[in-house]
């Protein structure tokens, strides 16, 4: 009984690992990677200070009971936040939370709602780049 | 077992759902679960007739004051679970409102008011934020049970 071909052998234990190894979760993306795909779609390099600004900023655009970013996320978003309904929202700064600019799908979701509920528009990719790049920075 | 006994148990549930019993049927629907969820707990389809479910799933872009949206497949399929699973599905009356209005609200609903009106005290309301924040209050919401506690 010899054992089979070593190199296949290690194909299979490779291919298990890559297994493994893939997202559970459909995690598909980085912060970083987020980043410089936004950067390369505005054609612009992100801002940190922008992206404070526009996160902290009130707002009068959107929707009269959403004003601003912080009306959920709060001024620290690296700390708990809380829905209007009183539900709590987990941090949005990756450094506090590594779930967070994971999943490209769910990254484009909120930012299309809670943009147009604030501001009453889409963010643009240079604003996205931006507020990724300062959530990123805390 | 439980399978045969559902029927009979909503049918004697008409007035308010819970009459008979904490129990009221949690979203059964992976998808439906996962999207409406985020603001607060996917409420129990039961609470509102088809109609409302309808209107809801109609107007996410303007949810009580926040855009919700979803793409449209996952809103259509949602909109037709949350029917199919409504107070009113498969010929059930739904007695918790007038048949010629559609609420959009479980907690504007009489019964709500009734059974939370005396209830529930100015500081439960603060700690809770909200009284669509059903899971504050009844930590069994999100399993179906709204006993005391
Ligand atoms: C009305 C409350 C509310 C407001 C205002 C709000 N958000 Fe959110 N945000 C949420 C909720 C709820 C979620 C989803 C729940 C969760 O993922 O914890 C979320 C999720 C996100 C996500 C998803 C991140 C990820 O990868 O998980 C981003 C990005 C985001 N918000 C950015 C913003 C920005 C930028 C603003 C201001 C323009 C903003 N939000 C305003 C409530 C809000
Ligand atoms: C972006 C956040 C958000 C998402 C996502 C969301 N909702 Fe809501 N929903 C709210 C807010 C805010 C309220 C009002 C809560 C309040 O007044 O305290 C609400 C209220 C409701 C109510 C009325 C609750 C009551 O007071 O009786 C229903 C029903 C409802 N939502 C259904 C849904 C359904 C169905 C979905 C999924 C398609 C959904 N929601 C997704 C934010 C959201
Ligand atoms: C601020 C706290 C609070 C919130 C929020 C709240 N409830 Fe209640 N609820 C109570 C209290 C207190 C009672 C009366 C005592 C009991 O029966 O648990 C009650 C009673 C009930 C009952 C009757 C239970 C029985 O056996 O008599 C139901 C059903 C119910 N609530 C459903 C809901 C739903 C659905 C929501 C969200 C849309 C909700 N509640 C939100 C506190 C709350």
């Amino acid at each position: 009984m010899t054992s089979p071909i070593p190199s296949l052998k290690a194909a299979m234990a490779a291919a298990a690992l890559t297994v493994l190894a893939a997202p559970v979760l459909a995690q598909d993306t980085s912060p970083d990677q987020l980043l410089s795909a936004y950067e390369a779609e505005a054609g612009a390099s992100a801002d940190l200070a922008r992206g404070q600004a526009l996160f902290t900023g009130q707002h009068t655009g959107g929707k009269p009971d959403t004003p601003s970013c912080t009306t959920c996320h709060t001024m620290d978003p690296r700390a708990k936040g809380q829905a209007r309904t009183g539900k709590v929202i987990e941090p949005l700064a990756p450094g506090a939370n590594p779930e967070r600019f994971t999943e490209t799908a769910k990254v484009e979701k909120w930012f299309g709602r809670n943009c147009n509920s604030v501001l009453g528009r889409d963010c643009t990719a240079l604003e996205k780049a931006d507020l990724i790049a300062w959530l990123s920075s805390l | 077992m439980r399978r045969f006994l559902t029927p009979l148990v909503l049918a004697t549930l008409a007035m308010p759902a819970f009459a008979e019993d904490d129990y009221i049927r949690p979203v059964q629907h992976p998808l439906t679960q996962e999207e409406c969820s985020a603001c607060h707990m996917a409420y129990p389809p039961s609470l509102l007739p088809a109609r409302s479910w309808s209107e809801i799933m109609n107007t996410l872009d303007d949810h009580f004051g926040e855009d919700a949206s979803l793409g449209e497949e996952a809103r259509a399929e949602i909109e037709a679970y949350l029917v199919s699973a409504a107070g009113d599905a498969n010929g059930r009356r739904f007695r918790a409102a007038p048949a010629d209005e559609t609420p959009l609200r479980i907690t504007d609903l009489p019964w709500f008011n009734r059974e939370h009106k005396r209830e529930v005290s100015t500081r439960m309301l603060e700690r809770a934020g909200s009284m669509s924040n059903c899971s504050a209050c009844h930590r069994g919401a999100e399993r179906g049970y709204f006993e005391d506690d």
